[in-house]
């Protein structure tokens, strides 16, 4: 029956071309639209760390007070941390697995003295850093507490330094020339580059293109030979140090931190460690307003540092608009098609055929134009990606990406949202009354 | 024209008539507030940022093997010397950033020392008496700063500058009734003399969360001697091709210890604006885009249901046509029909847009849609819905009387 309807479909179509095409152009625009932005969005948007997102938190300390708030115009208390609070945090350790980063920007000296030294950019972490964001380790691993405690000259490279220093082999325990100091390989981590970079949006805004960390150093040994800050640098009030050692005695937050906690119980109890050590620092002077701190874990963070740029969500609610008006046409002219052949159906009615035979044989004519429509937006949607350069951010554009659940996506959405709009001009020819149009013929 | 006929008419195709509209109300919301969008994304990026950027580069320059602050100095005017010898160039100066950047530093500046009372923000230019004619900047008031004035700085040393240049944006938040020149202001614990007040100077900032300040710059008398050094150069007119060729090559032959990347070390400022109101660009193409496929689509729908309607009321048209309506009137009664169907849509479409940007405005920042933008659409729909149905009404029109006698 259904090669029956097919057919019936197909004569109908070709019996008025110009409809049928206007439908499919219309079904083909609008999916295209909705899913070049649905790329992107889908790309930005994305968890980085799906499996664990929700066992990892950013706590935030509102150390610059109610009157700073009202400065900046938003309502969110300092988005980093200073170095007192940075330290005092990773001493107490009360998390499951917790590390304090900034970002480094240090020269590379190659052994090869015919090179030229690089300049690299990485973050000063913590050994703990390395199991909390499960970085994938090529070579070695990262270092231990011992390390951090030790303020050991270990470093941890990239997949690509690694291979510019060293060729593609295990360095692990080879020595690498950083800022004129000799560090020991302790591993090398393979292809990493999350997108949005989660650990540090604050610095990166989320995203970073193809530029993957080149280095990870610990964060006490950054700090001791004085590699500053390569990052964002906040500041309520002017530091009354100079230099590097001035910044860390100031309330400037230039510091990154994030905590793993694995159960909700944790939480509870980490926020109450929040909680006391706010009231302590009080306590002690530091400041008079109330205590105030934060505890989000990262998609509620990635959520209030806007990662998503607006741009991409309102491009993604207009290209939907577009394809609501496009169904609405394609309604209008799919209900004018069928209407018209009110006659054919009273004699099918009349005939004895059922009104689920009519609703079968216009549902697979939507479906028809739905699916062409389908195929010429899997081009559309094709061109769209790649043209997504030419109008996005690099760093944004090299994330939207062709891939077969797009495609699947795009063709289920156009069959799905053509019958979906040839429902009511379905039930409207199904109505036809049978007697009175074989009358008025 | 008789309205009363065609309302009669309408009531018998109640759903296409409802489909159309609706068609059209959507249509004129999303495309307000496309045009909208575009509206203030062109206005955004046609700002200007005070620099004459036919003639201007910038030559972005990282030291390699970490030179000490004293070496960084020595290194910097070397550079600049070997600069202004390039033939095709005017003049030269090194700088920590420059406008359409996308980096820099930003303060608070006020009347007292107090960082969070300042009365706005303003971005940090490190500046010599070079940089006001390299840049091309405008004085409008005072003087430029002199060549003993200059300090050095390194990465985070304090700024405390004894002399400031800022832009008339600044001066005006600052000291309103005008007489900011010779006033002071501060931007760290010690206060600045303005000495000088250029006309415009863009931040380095294009992002909405900078645009309040985007005309708050001040130009501070210091070096900065860290890694990363930005050379601005100002060539000579027509020369700005000849010069970016061959600059790369000219301070590597100074000196090799230093990064300049073959990629985008060397900057013009149609690239750097380019680069910096990209997704503004992109926005605005994208918006528009979508709004012609919008009206297109639209108005196709309009062609396909106007025509459906004609070919269905053949018989009824010959009936009038015998009965003494003239071409005229019968092309009357389809423009009248879809005058009236687009009038309830816009009606419709007008809330729906005003809706919209409201909704709009909570989510994502952006601005009240101004009601010019809404009767512009209004009109661009009426007509595209009367241009669209022009052809099937003409094609009404020419319906024979003798279709009255003929059975379907």
């Amino acid at each position: 029956m259904f090669a029956y309807y097919l057919d019936l479909a197909l004569r109908s179509l070709r019996r008025s071309p110009g409809l049928t095409a206007l439908m499919v152009l219309a079904i083909g625009f609008g999916v295209a639209a909705s899913m070049t932005t649905w790329s992107v969005f889908r790309a930005v948007s994305g968890d980085p760390i799906p499996w664990k997102s929700s066992r990892l938190f950013v706590p935030q300390l509102d150390i610059w007070g109610p009157d700073s708030r009202k400065k900046g115009g938003y309502d969110d208390i300092a988005d980093a941390f200073d170095y007192t609070d940075a330290v005092a945090l990773m001493r107490d350790h009360r998390g499951k697995l917790q590390s304090a980063m900034y970002q480094v920007s240090p020269s590379v000296v190659p052994a090869d003295a015919t090179k030229h030294p690089i300049n690299v950019t990485g973050h000063a972490v913590f050994g703990e850093f390395f199991p909390m964001v499960e970085a994938p380790f090529k070579y070695g691993s990262g270092w231990g507490a011992q390390d951090d405690a030790n303020r050991a000259h270990v470093v941890v490279l990239s997949d690509k330094l690694n291979q510019k220093l060293f060729g593609d082999v295990n360095s692990v325990g080879r020595s690498v020339s950083i800022e004129g100091k000799d560090y020991r390989v302790a591993g090398v981590v393979a292809k990493w580059n999350p997108q949005p970079r989660y650990y540090d949006v604050v610095n990166t805004g989320g995203f970073v293109g193809d530029g993957a960390e080149d280095v990870f150093l610990p964060f006490n040994t950054a700090i001791d030979v004085g590699m500053p800050n390569n990052g964002n640098t906040n500041c309520s009030e002017i530091p009354k140090g100079s230099g590097f050692v001035g910044l860390q005695q100031s309330t400037c937050v230039w510091i990154a931190y994030m905590v793993e906690l694995d159960s909700a119980a944790d939480v509870d109890s980490y926020r109450n460690y929040l909680d006391g050590y706010m009231r302590q620092q009080k306590q002690a002077g530091r400041f008079n307003w109330a205590p105030k701190y934060e505890l989000r874990d990262l998609p509620a963070w990635l959520d209030s540092e806007h990662v998503v740029p607006d741009d991409t969500k309102v491009s993604l609610l207009v290209a939907l608009g577009l394809l609501i008006v496009c169904l609405v046409n394609t309604a209008g002219l799919l209900l004018a098609k069928f209407l018209r052949r009110s006659g054919e159906i009273g004699v099918r009615r009349a005939l004895g055929a059922p009104r689920a035979a009519v609703y079968a044989q216009f549902l697979t004519e939507a479906g028809i134009v739905g699916a062409a429509g389908g195929v010429l937006g899997l081009l559309l949607t094709g061109a769209g990606v790649a043209c997504v350069g030419w109008v996005l951010p690099k760093d944004i554009a090299a994330l939207a990406r062709l891939d077969v659940s797009l495609l699947a996506t795009t063709l289920l959405l156009a069959v799905v949202a053509t019958v979906l709009a040839g429902l009511y001009p379905t039930w409207r020819a199904s109505r036809v009354q049978p007697a009175w149009q074989l009358k008025s013929n | 024209m008789q309205i009363r006929p065609i309302l009669a008419t309408l009531k018998h195709h109640k759903a296409g008539t409802l489909l159309i509209a609706m068609q059209i109300a959507l249509t004129l919301a999303i495309v307000c507030n496309a045009l909208f969008i575009i509206r203030q994304r062109v206005s955004h990026l046609s700002q200007p940022s005070g620099v004459d950027e036919a003639n201007v580069l910038v030559v972005l320059n990282e030291w390699a093997g970490k030179p000490s602050p004293g070496e960084i100095a020595s290194l910097m005017a070397a550079d600049v010397d070997t600069l202004r010898r390039l033939p095709g160039v005017a003049d030269a100066y090194a700088s920590n950033t420059y406008p359409l950047s996308g980096g820099g530093i930003a303060f608070g500046i006020g009347h007292s020392p107090d960082k969070l009372k300042p009365v706005s923000t303003t971005a940090i230019y490190f500046a010599d008496q070079d940089a006001l004619p390299t840049l091309g900047l405008k004085l409008v008031a005072g003087r430029n700063f002199r060549a003993d004035e200059i300090g050095q700085v390194d990465r985070h040393g304090d700024i405390q500058p004894g002399a400031i240049i800022v832009t008339r944006g600044l001066a005006d938040r600052l000291f309103p009734d005008g007489s900011a020149l010779g006033k002071t202001a501060y931007i760290s614990r010690q206060p600045s003399t303005i000495v000088g007040i250029v006309e415009r100077l863009q931040s380095p900032w294009v992002d909405s969360g900078m645009a309040e300040w985007a005309d708050c710059s001040t130009l501070v008398p210091y070096r900065q001697l860290t890694a990363a050094t930005r050379y601005v150069l100002r060539v000579r007119p027509g020369q700005l091709e000849d010069v970016r060729r061959h600059v790369r090559a000219a301070l590597y032959a100074a000196n090799r210890m230093r990064v300049i990347s073959p990629k985008d070390g060397v900057r013009t400022f149609a690239e750097i604006r380019a680069d910096a109101y990209k997704s503004d660009r992109g926005m605005a193409i994208l918006m528009g885009v979508i709004s012609v496929v919008l009206l297109a689509i639209t108005a196709a729908g309009i062609v396909g249901l106007s025509s459906f309607w004609v070919g269905q009321r053949r018989k009824q048209i010959g009936v009038r046509r015998a009965l003494g309506a003239t071409r005229h009137d019968i092309l009357g009664y389809f423009l009248t029909e879809n005058l009236l169907i687009s009038t309830v849509g816009v009606l419709v479409g007008s809330v729906l847009a005003l809706g919209l940007n409201l909704w709009l405005m909570k989510q994502f920042e952006l601005a009240r849609i101004a009601p010019g933008y809404v009767v512009a659409g209004v009109v661009v729909l009426l007509l595209l819905g009367q241009g669209a149905v022009l052809a099937p009404a003409l094609r009404a029109s020419r319906v024979p009387p003798v279709e009255a006698t003929r059975s379907v």
